[in-house]
């Protein structure tokens, strides 16, 4: 999570509003972010479980795609059928390069018949944009990279805590988006395994917004240290750790956002590759991991088997605080990958058991209506 | 009536009768967050100044706590086992880490009171 350039952060436009609710700020993809508050990680981590957790994300990128091939563009971006889409749909999806290789993950949401909004990680927001403008030249469709404050409310009480400051909700299921008012994009999804939404507004609206949901007595700020133990105990992948350009879908597990058709017709970028891969299968298999006792293993730690032998790495490991025990994730050689496979993480030249542990960790709360 | 010392690496330490007690100080418990795990040395392990001794764990990453001086580790603080939390509720009390001898009294003479540790710290 450190800064790992020299370049100077970006400043969230809601800064102050995190300094008066004395954050601690740290480097984030070339953001400076909030990564506690004085409620500290463990308690921000279960209150977003138990009420719900106000996360300022607007170092994410929204991009929107516009015009009568903007389906069509998409088609060749991303191993995604957007003209399948209903409106108002969202889907998990991908930029591939060439080997299949994950170069960002994605979510596009359907908001007309040829608008889509999709939400792009911010630290590949600029790769990603001139990529989707490169694919979209050879298309009738336009790339619009929009500024907006983004916020996310995340946990069982979001939808109250929404209507209570004016924004009702409660039509939408999960992974599905609207456009609620002029230049304000909603979606019920997250990253955290509860039920919550994301919410993106215009500069001028959002610290009215804002204080509105903090207001609530149910909504707490939480910032990216329990964002991060959140999504590691949801089972979801971070792009840079999880998933990178070495990894292909077929080896982190997540061709279930690639449908049967859109394999088999290919033509997004990385299709070939990918075919390939999903007919060689995968010599190594992103899995849960549980270590064993207290201590935590993290990401870059080597895991052997039984016998020393090498058996794959760690990518991301810290504490889970509703699991109430160390959480990780990484890749293990394919035959490891069963759940309850023991096998051992190097810590500081110690071998801690861990067992391969199915994902989640906490389940999913989605509202899927 | 012991002496309290403080490192430049926020770590405290309590001299009486040649054994130190030592610990992080509430300014370092305070950047590392809530810890979730203590990894404490064997009693009986040497330490020469400057050694990783301890490996605090907060939720989101691990962080050496330094010999602050020569010597032998003499006890460590089991509660933490069982409370690592202990650290970030009592850093300078309950928390305490470990206590080892002082093998040579002078390298005390560069630490800090709490009066310059207060400067340091802004």
């Amino acid at each position: 999570m450190a800064a790992t350039t020299d370049e100077p952060l970006s400043e969230l436009p809601l800064k102050a509003l995190h300094e008066a609710a004395n954050a601690r700020f740290g480097g984030f993809a070339g953001w400076n972010m909030p990564i506690t508050y004085p409620l500290g990680v463990l308690k921000e981590h279960l209150h977003t479980r138990e009420k719900a957790g106000l996360f300022d994300i607007s170092h994410m990128k929204l991009i929107l795609v516009t015009g009568p091939e903007a389906a069509k563009a998409l088609a060749r971006a991303c191993p995604l059928d957007p003209a399948a889409l209903e409106e108002s749909q969202s889907k998990y999806t991908f930029l591939l390069d060439d080997e299949a290789g994950i170069l960002d993950d994605l979510i596009v949401t359907r908001l007309g018949e040829t608008r889509f909004m999709v939400v792009a990680n911010a630290g590949n927001a600029a790769q990603d944009i001139a990529r989707l403008a490169d694919v979209a030249a050879g298309f009738d469709a336009t790339i619009e990279p929009l500024d907006r404050v983004f916020l996310a409310l995340q946990g069982p009480a979001a939808e109250a805590a929404l209507a209570r400051a004016g924004l009702d909700l409660g039509h939408l299921t999960f992974m599905h988006g609207t456009e609620p008012r002029k230049n304000w994009f909603a979606s019920r999804s997250g990253y955290t395994g509860e039920d919550g939404f994301e919410v993106a507004l215009p500069l001028g609206e959002a610290e009215s917004f804002a204080r509105a949901l903090l207001a609530d007595e149910n909504v707490e700020w939480i910032g990216l240290a329990a964002r991060d133990s959140l999504r590691l105990e949801a089972g979801l992948c971070l792009h840079g750790q999880d998933i990178t350009p070495e990894t292909t879908p077929v080896e982190a597990g997540l061709m279930w956002a690639v449908s049967k058709p859109v394999r088999e017709a290919g033509g997004f970028i990385g299709a070939e590759a990918l075919k390939a891969a999903l007919a060689a299968g995968a010599s190594r298999k992103r899995v849960g991991l549980k270590p064993e006792g207290r201590q935590p293993v993290r990401g870059g730690a080597a895991l052997f088997d039984a016998e020393g032998n090498p058996a794959g790495s760690v990518t991301s490991g810290g504490f889970g605080p509703s699991f109430g025990a160390p959480v990780a994730m990484g890749y293990v050689a394919a035959p490891l990958a069963q759940a309850g496979t023991q096998l051992f993480a190097d810590v500081r030249g110690n071998r801690v058991p861990v067992a391969v542990h199915p994902l989640p960790f906490t389940p999913h709360r989605y509202r899927k209506g | 009536m012991a002496t309290i010392y403080y490192t430049e690496d926020h770590e405290w330490l309590s001299v009486e009768g040649g054994v130190a007690t030592v610990g992080i100080t509430d300014y370092a418990q305070e950047q590392l967050g809530d810890l979730v795990f203590v990894e404490l040395p064997e009693a009986g392990r040497a330490l020469s100044k400057g050694d990783a001794t301890v490996v605090v764990e907060s939720v989101k990453a691990a962080s050496d706590v330094y010999a602050p001086a020569d010597g032998e580790v003499r006890e460590v603080n089991e509660a933490l086992a069982a409370d690592p939390s202990l650290v970030n509720s009592a850093p300078q009390g309950a928390g305490w880490l470990w206590k080892q001898t002082i093998a040579d009294e002078s390298q005390l003479a560069g630490l800090m009171d709490e009066a310059a540790y207060k400067a340091h710290i802004g």
